[in-house]
């Protein structure tokens, strides 16, 4: 069982978690990711880890409510626990003084960039964030990332905050200048794409956050394979982050649509009762810490 | 372990010339055409009357083949003429003195190559059915709640961490725990049984049976945790010098799922048995929407697995539940040189499972969208014989053809999962990426660390893995108490 201490909203949708999870906040490098179960009947997902405290030993997670157990998980509460959680997987992000490194982030994919960014920083890299979102209230942790960050640009897809545009038009004008030595780009597939094939014929090192769908995360299953240089990887041990250059992005965004329908039911079997199946996964999670509890008097 | 079988006056009234006339007991099934439509057990065991009966057929050999070829050595003699005593606790009890898990390998052992292997009475006509028999006393004892409770040594205070859930960790604690050691089982998932609940379906056995010995375990003081990945949450070093194990046992199972490295593995539709077992069984797929974990839709549709071992079987069984239009078998030799067991084989034919024998896959079609929609295979005939002993496969030329299917899984095995390896100094390995460890002992090149099961030896049979629980059992006692145990 998994304490939420803390659950605010940081956007429409997206509600930010502190969860006491002691192994893995001592453990987790920026990069890695958990994967959560809420109740008895739930689906694993894989969630970035955005940030840790060691010595609070807890993780901090950012979700963007657009399935069943994101929205779910969005009506928790500090004081509600998390059933499952195990981490931290995945390999960290590559952390090294590569000179200048810009992080691309789009909407929620900002959350996960934001460790890798600080840590980039902390390299001694000069970090330029350019974060994105489709307007201004999907926006999430502008300030933080400002915090790490040597230069932030923030775009809108519909102007109502900073400039209008994508993130590519404002990371095209800065491989243009020619100052550019590292990318990482983390959101949507799409936005991926269009970094990977921007820097492409420049060769500056470029790397993207793949959020492929998991099932154990520890390389058991394969669900998660994608096509990296035309050879099959799995994201959960041989990723998240992989050579934009090398992923072929056709193929995970199929992958990703493998389940669209089954999603589909699942959020309108949510929403036709969201109270009840929210007092169920409480239940669930409240008879298995009665059940922790009563194997923990039988061995006294 | 590998006790002398025990000389007990015999309760079998028979001459042996009578008890060789005996048919062996039909077991009681769900008809075909009815269980190929749910995932409740196909066998139904033994009612106690038949469990007599069978009984009544051993013949008390003086050098029984069937202990001999068990390989944890089950005193099976013994068992059988407590069975017909009408103790059935006493001979549960009997079980359990060498098999921590019967309900479990009563139900998945390979008994065709083992146990039943053995008896004399399989060279003319039919052996006892030994796994029916364990099945039995084992069902006796949990159903009528009753508990042969093993008594512990006296407590040691040392403290031995196992790494994972499934048969190999689960033999080792029963006798560890028996030792008088304090037991620690590390589970990466969020539910314990390892291949028990992830990988053998809820047909062939029930999840409660395996909760029920685990259940068991935890009553005799035996600490499970879930949600561990060790080598990722916390190292074995750490486990050692952090938190106070004095000796670690890795038994973490078969690792990654191999792909056939043709183009179109990618399309969706294309599952390792990993994978689609791992959706059904653990995460109950089957019972969407009513459970959350989606899987690419069987019904109505052309499955096709390919592979011949008790995992191919699991999955196409499963396949023919969830209401495949038709369900195949594409294996690239013969049935005579199948590996699963028989047993497997005759009821997913009783089922209505095809089987297309000497194919092999060389490429998955699929549509713009991504999803499959055919499979294009070559024939094979069989040449010279390979390592395994087995005739090698060779393709025909020009035998291609190309087979419609909307779901492929492949069940082609698995090599090594290397996040321990990796993570753990001083660990040696095998060229292909198993630990290394000694036969005997299963001692690693790293003192106080064990290793066994499938991480050791590559996919093999619950009962085997269980063994190696067992030997690495008596090597951590052993070490714990000051004797030398051989390193690797």
């Amino acid at each position: 069982m998994f304490e939420i201490v803390e659950a605010r909203t940081l956007a429409r949708g997206i509600k930010l978690f502190v969860i006491e999870a002691p192994r893995i906040a001592r453990k987790q490098k920026p990069g890695q990711f958990v994967i959560l179960r809420l109740d008895d009947r739930g689906e694993r997902i894989p969630l970035t880890i955005a940030d840790a405290d060691a010595t609070a030993g807890t993780v901090t997670i950012v979700v963007q409510a657009i399935g069943k157990t994101t929205m779910l998980l969005s009506m928790l509460e500090a004081g509600d626990s998390i059933l499952d959680m195990v981490g931290p997987l995945g390999k960290p992000s590559e952390i090294e003084n590569f000179g200048t490194a810009v992080v691309v982030s789009g909407s929620v994919g900002t959350a996960m960039a934001y460790p890798t960014a600080r840590e980039l920083k902390r390299a001694g890299n000069k970090v330029i964030s350019i974060v994105g979102a489709r307007s201004k209230d999907l926006l999430v942790l502008e300030e933080e990332v400002r915090a790490v960050s040597d230069e932030t640009y923030v775009v809108t897809d519909d102007g109502s905050y900073g400039d209008k545009g994508l993130v590519t038009d404002k990371l095209k004008e800065l491989v243009a200048a020619g100052q550019v030595n590292y990318v990482l780009a983390v959101g949507p597939v799409p936005m991926m794409r269009a970094v990977a094939n921007l820097t492409a014929p420049s060769k500056i090192k470029t790397m993207v956050s793949l959020n492929s769908i998991m099932v154990d995360g520890t390389g058991m299953c394969g669900g998660c394979r994608v096509l990296v240089n035309d050879s099959s990887q799995f994201a959960c041990v041989d990723g998240p982050e992989f050579d934009a250059t090398q992923v072929n992005f056709e193929v995970l965004m199929q992958r990703n649509n493998m389940y669209r329908e089954q999603e589909r039911a699942s959020i309108e079997r949510l929403q036709a009762d969201p109270e009840a199946e929210l007092k169920r996964i409480r239940d669930s999670v409240h008879s298995h810490e009665c059940a922790a509890e009563a194997a923990a008097v039988s061995h006294e | 372990m590998s006790n002398p079988p025990t000389k007990v006056p015999s309760h079998n009234p028979l001459p042996n010339k009578e008890r060789v006339k005996l048919p062996r007991q039909r077991v009681p099934e769900q008809e075909p055409q009815v269980r190929a439509h749910n995932f409740q057990e196909v066998n139904l065991g033994f009612p106690e009357e038949q469990a007599r009966q069978e009984s009544l057929r051993c013949i008390e050999c003086s050098k029984p083949g069937c202990i001999e070829k068990c390989p944890v050595s089950v005193d099976i003699r013994a068992v059988i003429d407590l069975i017909l005593a009408g103790d059935y606790l006493g001979a549960a009890s009997k079980v359990r003195e060498d098999n921590a898990l019967p309900a479990i390998t009563g139900r998945v052992c390979p008994v065709d190559d083992q146990c039943e292997s053995g008896c004399v009475l399989g060279k003319k006509g039919e052996p006892v059915g030994i796994a029916y028999l364990e099945r039995f006393v084992a069902d006796w004892e949990r159903e009528t709640g009753q508990f042969g409770s093993p008594v512990s040594a006296p407590a040691t205070g040392k403290k031995v961490g196992l790494v994972g859930s499934g048969p190999a960790s689960l033999a080792c604690a029963g006798d560890l725990i028996q030792m008088g050691h304090q037991v620690h089982v590390f589970e990466a998932l969020h539910e314990l049984g390892g291949v028990l609940v992830y990988g053998i379906p809820e047909f062939r056995l029930p999840k409660e049976i395996v909760r029920h010995e685990i259940h068991v375990l935890q009553r005799r003081g035996v600490v499970f945790e879930t949600n561990v990945v060790v080598g990722k949450t916390v190292t074995i070093d750490e486990l050692m010098q952090d938190e106070g194990f004095d000796a670690m046992f890795i038994a973490t199972g078969a690792g990654l799922p191999r792909f056939l490295k043709v183009p179109g593995e990618h399309f969706n539709g294309v599952y390792s048995a990993n994978e689609f077992l791992t959706r059904v069984n653990l995460m109950r797929a089957y019972r969407f929407p009513e459970f959350d974990e989606p899987l690419y839709p069987c019904t109505d549709r052309d499955v096709i697995v390919v592979g011949g071992g008790n995992t191919a079987m699991d999955s196409v069984r499963s396949a023919l539940r969830l209401g495949a239009r038709s369900a195949s078998i594409f294996y690239r030799r013969t049935l005579v040189e199948m590996p699963a067991r028989k047993e497997e084989v005759h009821h997913a034919k009783d089922e209505g499972v095809h089987f297309e024998m000497l194919v092999n896959p060389v490429e998955f079609l699929g549509d713009e969208k991504g999803n499959l929609t055919a499979v294009k295979c070559i024939r094979q005939e069989l040449g010279e014989p390979d390592d395994s002993g087995r005739r090698s496969p060779v393709p025909v030329n020009g035998s291609e053809f190309v087979t419609p299917c909307s779901v492929a899984i492949i069940a082609a095995g698995t090599s090594a999962n290397p996040l321990i390896q990796s993570t753990t100094p001083g660990l040696a390995t095998t060229k292909r990426g198993y630990i290394s460890a000694n036969e005997e002992t299963l001692a690693t090149s790293k003192p106080g660390v064990f290793a066994g099961g499938d991480i050791v030896t590559g996919g093999a049979t619950v009962i085997l893995a269980m063994g190696a629980g067992r030997k690495a059992a008596k090597s951590i006692n052993a070490y714990l108490t000051g004797l030398v145990v051989v390193p690797n």
